[in-house]
């Protein structure tokens, strides 16, 4: 196990080397020049020319790349162009907010996910399959942003229980956790199940039984853990599309995180800010789908032994 | 050999159910005895309905769409198809035990070699778990793997198929069961490992004086292991036989098709003998005698009305016209 473990730490390195030069390259390519973005609208073109020069605008590409994984290395993701302050300092603040969101959605969803579709599996074709299907389709059809807007329609204005935005309380992270989780919850209900229903058909499962062994456990034991090795690779994507996804509930709910700040820096061209998101949301990722891997290490014996 | 029966299949009927009105007879109405302390084999052509047999016996049709619609099925006084859960849980993996035909496949791939085999006996016995984990070792050993406590160790997909099938024997074997049902137990196996495997449950079954109802569609595997045979056509038994009767003097044109189409060593023939035509499908089968379609001797009598499974000989019974009229 803990060879398998450093050996998936190791292969991320060359992995986000990989990313940082997409993410450069991408920004690179994008439309619009900041440097006249930053001079303002009423700027000369020496004005412009002059803060091509400051901010190493002017340098190729390559140099450019190498300048920024130097200062990356040691922590440094530049300035940003529209605050002036370290990007580094300003994802920080802001990534308090994000998490928040993340952590209230992923501690209930995946589980109550999992648990209808493993439920949904054992009562096949019975009321309680039914019903939890079509509650994971209505979670996975209904756009995020428009179940927000229910929701403080509801909640927020009319009963007024809830705060509509901001996140000065436990009770404000309510209806952003509901809108996090209502996908996860969903496509987990959906992927536990129909994997439940994979692994019910196998042969092992009927050698427990013929052991004499209790139903609930052939469940359990047997079914549900070999079940879950499908159900973790989806969790992680999806808890990885969280992280970065987080914008739409960011928006309706007022809070100022990450997703929100990339979003304003895209308008505002603000490359450093942009680069150093797009490098921590990706970094986020790769440690996730990490964390996947380490679980698949833990479920399967397979992969953990070879 | 006792003529004491063990296990009595009488009148059991398995259909699947295509969907909640419409349903396909895999097993039809067939009825026959296990005497305690032989080998039964049965044999047929696949999708002749000798697995879902097995599995109507064991009651483990579930979660399949298989549903047993008729017949008793008795096991020391307790008719199975009509036992509470909890009874049918005692007596599989206690009276009764069952391998697989896919050792590699039958074995939880995430559960440790020790806790699948200790879970079986705790079941069955009072046994502690370190008492379990011990007799789990003498039965691995008692199945000739060598090194009892790595394997135990072991997870499945460290084992090869031929050990897997040994896990698997031992595990069935680990509550001393008056009855093993072997469904195809060497058909995933290479030769040299079928040969093992099978010297192994012949040991075991003498040993233990239990009783073993080998399913496989081998007849070279019947030859070697069984005292007597059952063979199955299309969801219905057709012959049945002691093993020596059966090979010498088969009744039924079916069995008769089936040993001529064994290879025989120097036996000088080109052009292997084979029966012509397929098993029908189980949604529209012949009216009549079911083999009636592929069989040479045929007559009107065959393609209109079934034969009943008739008393033809000493312990030999066979469903053909042709035989009953004789």
């Amino acid at each position: 196990m803990g060879r398998y473990f450093v050996r998936r730490l190791l292969e991320t390195i060359p992995l986000m080397l990989i990313i940082s030069i997409f993410v450069f390259m991408f920004i690179h390519l994008l439309p619009g020049d900041p440097a006249k973005t930053l001079a303002g609208v009423e700027a000369t073109v020496e004005e412009v020319e002059a803060i091509r020069e400051e901010w190493g605008l002017n340098d190729p590409l390559i140099v450019q790349y190498g300048n920024y994984m130097k200062d990356l290395l040691r922590g440094d993701m530049g300035r940003s162009l529209k605050s002036s302050t370290p990007v580094t300092e300003l994802i920080l603040s802001r990534f308090q907010y994000t998490i928040q969101l993340v952590l209230a959605g992923v501690l209930w969803a995946p589980a109550l996910g999992i648990f209808i579709g493993v439920m949904c599996a054992i009562k096949r074709g019975k009321a309680f399959d039914l019903g939890g299907m079509l509650f994971a389709i209505a979670g996975l059809s209904a756009p995020g942003f428009w179940v927000g807007l229910m929701l403080i329609q509801v909640f927020a204005v009319t009963l007024g229980w809830l705060p509509s935005g901001g996140l000065d309380s436990w009770k404000s992270l309510i209806l952003p956790s509901v809108v996090m989780g209502l996908g996860i919850m969903a496509t987990l209900a959906r992927y536990s199940r129909s994997s439940m229903l994979e692994t019910l058909r196998e042969d092992y499962v009927r050698t427990a039984r013929a052991k004499g062994q209790k139903e609930s456990v052939v469940m359990f034991s047997h079914a549900f853990k070999n079940s879950l090795i499908q159900v973790v690779t989806i969790l992680g994507l999806q808890i990885g599309g969280l992280l970065s996804g987080s914008v739409i509930t960011e928006t309706i709910f007022s809070i100022p995180g990450m997703g929100r700040l990339l979003v304003d820096s895209i308008a505002y061209r603000d490359y450093p800010a942009i680069q150093g998101l797009l490098m921590i949301f990706s970094l986020q990722y790769v440690l996730i789908n990490l964390l996947v891997d380490l679980l698949y290490g833990v479920i399967n014996p397979k992969i953990r032994y070879d | 050999m006792s003529q004491e029966v063990l296990l009595k299949v009488k009148d059991l009927r398995t259909e699947f159910f295509t969907s909640k009105t419409s349903s396909v007879t895999a097993v039809a109405n067939i009825s026959f005895d296990i005497y305690k302390g032989e080998i039964l084999g049965l044999v047929g052509e696949s999708g002749c309905g000798k697995s879902v047999t097995s599995l109507s016996i064991m009651q483990l049709l579930k979660d399949t769409p298989g549903k047993i619609t008729n017949g008793e099925v008795v096991l020391d006084g307790v008719d199975l198809i009509t036992a509470s859960d909890a009874q049918i849980r005692d007596i599989r993996g206690g009276k009764m035990s069952m391998i697989f035909q896919e050792p590699m496949s039958s074995l939880n791939p995430s559960m440790r070699i020790d806790k699948q085999m200790i879970e079986g006996i705790c079941l069955h016995t009072d046994m502690s778990k370190e008492q379990a984990r011990e007799h789990a070792a003498e039965m691995l050993k008692k199945v000739g793997i060598p090194d009892p406590q790595r394997v135990l160790k072991n997870y499945p997909h460290q084992l090869s198929g031929g050990m897997s099938q040994r896990v698997m024997i031992a595990m069935a074997m680990s509550n001393d069961p008056q009855l093993l049902i072997a469904d195809e137990p060497t058909t995933a196996l290479d030769v040299t490992i079928q040969a093992q495997i099978l010297d192994l449950m012949k040991k075991i079954q003498k040993e233990e004086q239990s009783s073993i109802l080998l399913i496989t569609h081998d007849l070279g595997v019947v030859a070697e292991m069984c005292s007597r045979v059952i063979v199955m056509y299309a969801g219905k038994i057709v012959e049945e036989a002691p093993v020596g009767i059966l090979f010498n003097n088969p009744t039924h044109p079916y069995t008769q098709g089936l040993i001529a189409s064994v290879p025989k060593l120097g036996s000088g023939v080109k052009v292997l003998p084979s029966i012509p035509g397929s098993v029908p499908d189980l949604s529209s089968m012949p009216e009549g005698c079911r083999f009636a379609p592929r069989c040479k001797y045929a007559t009107e009598k065959c393609r209109t009305q079934e034969p009943p499974l008739a008393v033809v000989g000493e312990n030999q019974k066979c469903r053909c016209w042709l035989k009953i009229e004789e």
